[in-house]
């Protein structure tokens, strides 16, 4: 990524493109090019600049990362696919009382043709499901994605709704909390000392380690699921909050103070932007915990989302569902991850 | 009283240790006239960063004060506007956003035209047209102190104070620089006290020079008159037959005298009245000898 990074940075230069861009707008780039370099490469629009920096990279490989990729990709599924293959229901050197036995104990069913075959419903808890199930089982699933047929049976579309829904409302009041607390804690050093012991014990608490108590005192799962990862997203934040602000430059803060600007806009025109960068970052880790935790809340509180569908399917025994909601919620980290880096890099600068 | 007189400063730090304090400078009275240039010329660690701050109002002093115009100066003020070493622009402001940002607080009654067209004057002024929109980052070091300049001469300060202004910018373009400001102080005439390191920076720029012993417990030991009539500029007035006295005495006094402010001997010196620094000045003493 860094590589990539400083490639298009000289390629702007290159171009001529103004002959700057905005920071924001390089960082935007650069994560646009996570999907974007390979096209990019071969429309040639780096082909100069990205050659004439490649001898000077150690480790550079020419090659496109997208063959390695899915080629990687392509091997995970066959082998995948080959270990979960199970052979056909083979009757032969059997009994008729053994096929009649296996028959009454459901491990097979008799055809309409009268030929014997494993019982497919017993097939799904037998062993790892394989890819081509796990396909068929996403095609369903997406297919009913906007359906609601039961009060715990909505569409994935709506499941997804929830768990982002969900996560917003808890990251977003945890890091406006966590801003506010932390500028107050960076800019008083007696302050920031006296609560920074306790900051430290409750920051390695693990959000779920809260749960009961917030269920017991709040009396309502939906909130508790909030305030779960409300507790997870709120510590990072705080803690390099009130560090980045605690080790501004202080040349900035004396260009404010001579210029006599008043605190509000000392707070919005200097502060907060100087401390920019290390609040994102503090938002990163914030953001990753609280993704992290809103799964198992929804499994324990048995919230609606797609935690609690992973979990669901479990108690459905059916496997293939789990390994889809695994899935769905590896994407929904990913989308979320890339829309938040792409806020982040309008707010940070370069030195 | 002079325009601006730093009156008895002391500055004390806590000692490292814990036990008492340490001494950076003690009773440093400098008296400047309004549209004067003085510079004081030190070893690192002498204190002359922590004066020029204490002038600011960004430090306090332990003893002393400082009086602009007839009034104690306590705390930063936009009349005393500070040209700072690593430059204090703010990387995520434009180079217009951070002339403008000093420009409405000095006249917060200006419209928004009235703004842009000051802010575009000053960039002018440095040069720095068409480089309105780009960031701290995109600049050059010398560049990014012509921004600074103009911050600080936008707001029409009555004091400039330059903080090593130049020490960050290499030699060539430092020169170029050097001579910006005296175009921009000759239409300004801020009355101006810089820090630096720099003698022949110190010559050209300066009516006088004040030098500094080591700290702790640093003192100003001289003060050096430089006789060199203006315009000045870096080709001609190394021509001036003071040039190089000046410049060999401010060398010899920071080689040989800065570790023991002891004062130089006989002719070309004579103690002030008061027991303050010892006065140098060379066109007295051409006087004195015809």
């Amino acid at each position: 990524m860094e590589s990539l990074n400083e490639t298009l940075t000289e390629t702007t230069r290159a171009t001529g493109a103004g002959g700057f861009l905005a920071p924001s707008m390089r960082r935007f780039l650069a994560r646009f090019s996570l999907f974007g370099w390979p096209r990019f490469r071969k429309t040639g629009i780096v082909q100069g600049t990205g050659s004439e920096r490649g001898g000077t990279m150690a480790g550079q490989v020419k090659g496109n990362p997208w063959f390695i990729s899915g080629f990687l990709l392509v091997i995970f599924l066959l082998g995948w696919h080959l270990f979960t293959l199970r052979p056909t229901f083979d009757p032969s050197g059997m009994t008729e009382e053994q096929l009649l036995l296996m028959e009454f104990n459901g491990d097979i069913v008799r055809g309409a043709d009268g030929a014997y075959t494993w019982n497919p419903e017993k097939e799904k808890v037998k062993g790892v499901p394989g890819p081509l199930a796990v396909v068929e089982k996403a095609r369903t699933e997406l297919a009913e994605a906007f359906q609601i047929k039961g009060t715990n049976d909505h569409g994935i579309a709506y499941l997804v709704f929830y768990t982002v829904s969900r996560f917003a409302a808890g990251f977003l009041a945890a890091s406006i909390i966590a801003i506010m607390l932390g500028v107050v804690l960076g800019l008083n050093r007696v302050l920031f000392r006296a609560i920074n012991p306790y900051i430290q014990i409750l920051k390695p608490i693990s959000p779920l380690a809260w749960m009961p108590l917030l269920l017991y005192t709040v009396k309502d799962p939906k909130w508790t699921a909030v305030l779960v990862v409300f507790m997870a997203a709120l510590w990072p934040t705080l803690a390099t909050t009130a560090f980045g602000v605690s080790s501004l430059r202080k040349e900035y803060l004396h260009v404010a103070a001579i210029v006599q600007l008043s605190w509000f806009k000392r707070l919005f025109k200097v502060i907060l932007p100087a401390a920019a960068p290390t609040i994102v970052n503090g938002l990163r880790i914030s953001f990753g915990s609280a993704l992290v935790a809103v799964v198992p809340a929804e499994m324990l509180l048995g919230e609606l989302g797609v935690g609690y569908l992973s979990w669901i399917e479990w108690n459905n025994l059916d496997i293939a569902g789990v390994i889809f909601a695994i899935l769905v919620v590896g994407v929904v980290g990913v989308v979320l991850d890339s829309g938040f880096n792409k806020l982040a890099g309008l707010v940070t600068y370069q030195e | 009283m002079s325009f601006l007189q730093i009156d008895h400063v002391s500055k004390y730090f806590p000692n490292p240790s814990g036990v008492g304090q340490v001494c950076i400078f003690k009773d440093v009275t400098i008296k400047i006239e309004n549209g004067e240039f003085v510079t004081t010329i030190g070893h690192s660690g002498c204190g002359k960063s922590t004066l020029l701050n204490i002038i600011a109002g960004l430090e306090t002093p332990s003893e002393g004060g400082v009086i602009l115009n007839g009034r104690e100066a306590s705390g930063p003020g936009l009349d005393r506007m500070v040209v700072f070493q690593n430059f204090a622009l703010m990387p995520w402001m434009t180079v217009f956003e951070n002339v403008a940002l000093a420009v409405r607080s000095a006249y917060p009654e200006w419209s928004r035209e009235q703004v842009t067209a000051h802010v575009h004057k000053y960039i002018m002024l440095v040069g720095l047209k068409g480089a309105e929109d780009k960031r701290p980052v995109a600049l050059s070091g010398g560049m990014k102190q012509r921004v600074g300049l103009a911050r600080a001469f936008s707001i029409e300060p009555k004091v400039l104070l330059l903080d090593e202004p130049f020490a960050q910018i290499d030699a060539l373009t430092r020169g170029v620089i050097q001579e910006e400001l005296i175009q921009m102080w000759n239409t300004s005439r801020n009355t101006v006290f810089m820090v630096t390191h720099d003698v022949d920076e110190a010559i050209l720029l300066s009516d006088r020079i004040l030098l500094m012993t080591n700290g702790p417990d640093s003192r100003i030991a001289e003060m050096v008159h430089v006789t060199i009539p203006r315009p000045r500029s870096r080709e001609t007035i190394i021509e001036h037959s003071h040039y190089y006295k000046i410049r060999n005495h401010i060398i010899h006094f920071l080689v040989r005298h800065a570790k023991h402010g002891i004062e130089v001997d006989g002719t070309s010196s004579s103690h002030q009245a008061d027991g303050g620094p010892v006065i140098v000045d060379f066109e007295r003493d051409a006087a004195a000898v015809h």
